[in-house]
């Protein structure tokens, strides 16, 4: 397949036909910010900070970098002032939205953008809803025990019926995914809980560690068509 | 509510049970028992081999299906636009408060459920509201007791 | 129902329906649209048959309940055929005089005529009529002639016979050219040229392609109602639209994506579709050309959001309506990853008469880059509400007082706001604007689906954006940051003004907002959620001065900047608003003027409301 061609920032840029424009510009070294793009997971375009401003002078118009592919001949600009204009008012709207999210105040603060004038939601909201959590779990862990409910006015990420969630394997993916550390979590006495539901967690039969929640074991098991007994051995210890 | 099982089975019979039937499975069980008892979701889930996070999350994006049972009577103000610029909104707080329900709610008693719409489709009898399949047009707060009274006298 | 399976055999059947003596025979049309239904069409109908029963055999008569014919506001309406008499505001209490004196003697009944205002002579025949001379009927020019639950009326009436001409004579190249050249563009709001979406999704590889009919019809579109019309009263028009648009793209399935509050619409097309496959207009093999089609009903959930195309997509797979992001489009992968084209109705229902008068004869209707014509909802305050079809370059003026009769009531015209719940508010200065595609663009509003919502000087253009951003903010799906955040803001801002806590720079803010709404919001739904701010922002910001500065409401709609009074001059001492009153802030015995303390009073307005008398005045 024959390369692509186009300008970003100025600079001509070769790329695989099929490749994001975000990717593109990182090969390189253009960085582009984002809050709900990660490489383990399909592009879906939530937050819009990744915009971008394609098209000839004149007749422009902006897009996700994230989803958008390389086109032969497209002028990218990833920071033009209209793209600054709108990341910066999505960062003041996300500092309403998620007040206690760190990770929004310093993406805000680097785009110089310190308070908001909008209304804030709870002080101790954090998440964002960028949807990764839920992505992972349904493309990554593949068991979907979590999901988007409901519309704009109460969005959230949430267990069926907000009561524990029987698919859920107690994995933690989405705790150790998630940018502003909204998933609940803690382990203790070899109980792990996430999302409301206590797990119970299996120590290595060798060196008596914990290796995970019994419940992820068994998927795995069920997935590989293995006995579960071979997962109750830590990776150290094998 | 007791929810029978063979009707259950035959609606979700009735569909070939791709993931595309979700919405068309879930509507005929809205329509048929008012709401759409968690259990059964369960089993919607099981059979059409569908995450039941993905059916709880259609449940609550559309809003047609409602989690809770409605009431025997439902009441729907239109809160379109031309209904609104005509008075939806006092006919609607008229109807909550006689009837001591909030948008969205039931009666304790079940009797009525309230809640507002888009549009109702006939914007020259505006304001307008519907209880079940009824129409009133051309309505008026003062209207209001006398076409409640008629329904709780009727049950 | 026989079935037809060559042209020649439609052909003969068409000609043995048009030759039958009950084609000549007398009809009474009782109009059955949305705005006639819940003014009792239904019990006109029984009357009149119940009367003809009676009557018997002597009077021979064809009884059908139409689809909407126009004009709502004069419900229940019946028209009389050949002559095309229309009688107004039908009650059952009419109808044995109706039989009586015009079915068997002829003679006018002038009290259920239209009125000239000039002279107040009846006018009882539809050419004599402003409301109907006005228009140019296409997409609605079989509402006051068929029974739409009879395929026979349909075909009748030279329905399906495009179908025909395409199958037998045309190659779907020729077809798209025929539609490339009529400039018929999506009639949903979009605008974008039919024929051009039908090519990007013939040329797309594969061998299974969709074509989807977007019925999702403004869900809560207020007023917007012109698809559901047609879906309703002309059904058939919509599958032959699609057979025609299948065969251009090479689609052999087609879906109607229907609004579940349309049970009677779902209706309709249930039975169209069955009557259409009986024939075998609709099926394997349709007219012995080798072209198969079926089409399916597919039923809505209740999301505004899933009028928009790639949300629609997603809910038919199951999912939420959640708007994807394109490239790639849907022509190319869309339903299940295959090639789709999502139409309208109204543009659908066009293309039957594109094909049988030609693509010249469209193209010559309406302005340069916007052709044929138009259904539009007129509603608000105007003297006659309705549907009205007129060809694209009609003035906003012709439609609001030549067609819509003026403000009622001796109002004074405000704004129009066109296109939908994000469309923009036009102000007077434009009322001479030729109503196209283009032009309402460039007043900052949309064509959107048609609807046109008149407001006299009772509406305060603040409460309107504040009502909009309420829906909007209701309807999103949430994916997206600028508009799911957005939208909140914007509410929450116009809901401070309209309560009298406005700062003077939220309006800097809200322009701020909206620009990046519209650039980086994921879908059309975010990108127009601004227009109506901004639309009265522009020609209306005196309006929101006057809510931030001097904490008044102009046009006394803003409660909480209200002040309620009680006139004892015109006091009869009623009590009603004493008993409604929430906050127990009326004194007052029977008989004697009441009295509304201000500190108690929590202006909701009810007591303004309930009083028959005009006793409670308002001002800001």
């Amino acid at each position: 397949m024959s390369e692509i061609s186009l300008t970003i920032d100025g600079l001509a840029v070769k790329s695989q036909p099929g490749l994001s424009l975000l990717l593109a510009a990182r090969a390189y070294g253009i960085d582009i910010p984002t809050l709900c793009h990660h490489d383990d997971l399909k592009p879906e375009g939530h937050c819009r900070l990744c915009l971008v401003e394609i098209g000839p002078p004149g007749h422009t118009r902006l897009v996700n970098s994230c989803t958008y592919p390389v086109e032969p001949g497209l002028i990218v600009q990833t920071a033009s002032e209209k793209v600054l204009q709108d990341r910066r008012m999505v960062l003041e709207l996300l500092l309403a939205q998620a007040p206690a999210a760190e990770l929004i105040q310093k993406m805000a603060a680097e785009h110089g953008v310190y308070e908001t004038r909008f209304k804030k939601a709870d002080p101790q909201a954090r998440c964002i809803l960028c949807a990764q959590c839920v992505r992972t779990c349904r493309e990554v862990v593949g068991v979907s025990a979590i999901s988007m409910a409901f519309r704009t006015p109460k969005k959230m990420v949430a267990t069926p019926f907000n009561e524990e969630s029987e698919a859920c394997i107690g994995c933690g993916s989405c705790v150790f995914i998630c940018p502003t550390n909204v998933i609940a979590y803690t382990e203790k006495d070899g109980i792990r809980t996430v999302w409301g539901r206590n797990f119970e967690l299996q120590p290595c039969n060798v060196c008596g560690n914990y290796i995970a929640p019994k419940a992820q074991l068994e998927h795995w098991a069920k997935i590989t068509g293995d006995p579960v007994e071979s997962f109750f051995v830590c990776r150290d210890c094998r | 509510m007791m929810i029978n099982q063979d009707n259950f089975d035959a609606i979700v019979s009735r569909y070939e049970g791709g993931a595309g039937d979700l919405i068309p499975v879930l509507q005929d069980i809205q329509e048929e028992y008012n709401y759409l008892p968690k259990d059964q979701m369960k089993v919607v889930a099981a059979r059409m081999q569908v995450p039941l996070a993905q059916v709880y999350s259609v449940a609550t994006f559309f809003k047609m299906f409602s989690l809770e049972p409605k009431g025997r009577h439902q009441i729907r103000v239109c809160l379109g636009t031309a209904c609104h610029l005509r008075g939806g909104q006092p006919l609607v707080e008229m109807v909550s408060r006689r009837l001591g329900v909030d948008i969205g709610k039931n009666t304790p008693d079940l009797q009525f459920s309230l809640e507002t719409v888009g549009c109702l489709g006939s914007c020259a009898q505006a304001p307008l509201l519907m209880v079940d399949n009824q129409y009133f047009g051309r309505m008026s707060v003062d209207k209001v007791p006398k076409i409640l009274k008629s329904y709780k006298n009727q049950d | 129902m026989p079935k037809l399976e060559t042209v020649k055999q439609l052909e003969e059947y068409r000609r043995r329906l048009l030759t039958h003596p009950d084609a000549q025979a007398s009809q009474i049309l009782v109009c059955g649209g949305p705005g006639c239904i819940p003014m009792g069409s239904e019990e006109v109908a029984a009357a009149f048959r119940r009367e003809l029963k009676e009557r018997g055999p002597a009077v021979k008569v064809l009884l059908k309940e139409s689809g909407c014919q126009g004009w709502c506001s004069k419900a229940v309406k019946v028209m009389i055929r050949p002559q095309e008499i229309t009688y107004q505001q039908v009650i059952p209490q009419d109808v044995p005089e109706i039989v009586a004196e015009t079915l068997i003697q002829g003679k006018i009944l002038d009290r259920l005529c239209y009125r000239d205002p000039a002279d107040q002579t009846a006018k009882a025949h539809k050419s004599e009529i402003p409301f109907y001379q006005g228009q140019q009927p296409l997409v609605l020019g079989k509402m006051d002639l068929i029974d739409p639950t009879s395929l026979d009326d349909y075909l009748a009436a030279g329905g399906y016979r495009a179908i025909q001409q395409v199958l037998a004579q045309m190659s779907p190249e020729a077809v798209i050219q025929a539609v490339d050249r009529s400039g018929l563009r999506g009639r949903g709001g979009g605008g974008f040229p039919t024929g051009r979406k039908w090519r990007f999704c013939r040329e797309a590889s594969g061998e299974v392609k969709y074509l989807i009919c977007n019925a999702d019809e403004g869900e809560g579109d207020s007023g917007a109602f012109m698809d559901r019309v047609v879906m309703e009263g002309n059904p058939h028009a919509v599958l032959e639209g699609m057979v025609i648009g299948g065969y251009a793209i090479g689609a052999h399935q087609g879906f109607i994506y229907v609004r579940y509050e349309y049970p009677l619409a779902v209706k309709r097309l249930s039975l169209a579709i069955d009557q259409a496959r009986q024939c075998g207009l609709l099926g394997a093999n349709i007219l012995g050309s080798g072209f198969a089609f079926e089409v399916k009903i597919s039923k809505g959930a209740g999301a505004f959001v899933c009028g928009e195309e790639t949300a629609l997509i997603a809910s038919m797979e199951g999912k939420i309506g959640e708007p994807r992001n394109r490239p790639p489009y849907p022509a190319q992968h869309g339903l299940w990853g295959k090639p789709t084209v999502i139409n309208n109705v109204e543009t659908l229902a066009n293309l039957p008469e594109i094909i049988n008068r030609g693509a010249d004869w469209f193209a010559a209707i309406g302005s340069e880059k916007s052709k044929g014509t138009k259904v539009f909802s007129l509603v608000g305050a105007v003297n006659h509400t309705g549907l009205v079809e007129v060809p694209m370059g009609t003035s906003l003026r012709q439609i609001v007082f030549d067609l819509g009769g003026g403000i009622r009531d001796g109002g004074e015209f405000k704004a129009v706001q066109t296109g939908g719940p994000s469309g923009g508010c036009i102000p007077k200065e434009y009322l001479d604007l030729p109503v196209d595609y283009d032009s309402l663009q460039s007043v900052g509003s949309i064509m959107g689906s048609g609807l046109m919502i008149v407001m006299d000087q009772n509406s305060c253009m603040v409460d309107v954006a504040k009502y909009f951003m309420s829906f909007l903010h209701d309807e999103s799906c949430g994916k997206c940051t600028p508009c799911r955040e957005g939208t909140k803001q914007l509410l929450e801002i116009l809901t401070e003004i309209t309560q009298g806590r406005g700062q003077e720079e939220y309006l800097v803010l809200m322009e701020e907002l909206c620009a990046t709404m519209r650039s980086a919001s994921l879908c059309g739904l975010g990108q127009s959620a601004v227009t109506p701010v901004l639309s009265t922002l522009k020609y209306f910001r005196e309006e929101y001065e006057a809510h931030i500065q001097q904490k008044k409401c102009p046009a006394l709609v803003c409660r909480p900047l209200l002040k309620y009074t009680i006139d004892p001059e015109t006091c009869t001492g009623c009590l009603a608003c004493v008993l409604e009153c929430p906050a127990e802030a009326i004194q007052g015995e029977a008989g004697e003027p009441h009295e509304l303390d201000q500190e108690l009073c929590v202006k909701c307005g009810m007591c303004h409301a309930v009083c028959k008398f005009e006793a409670v005045k308002v001002e800001s």
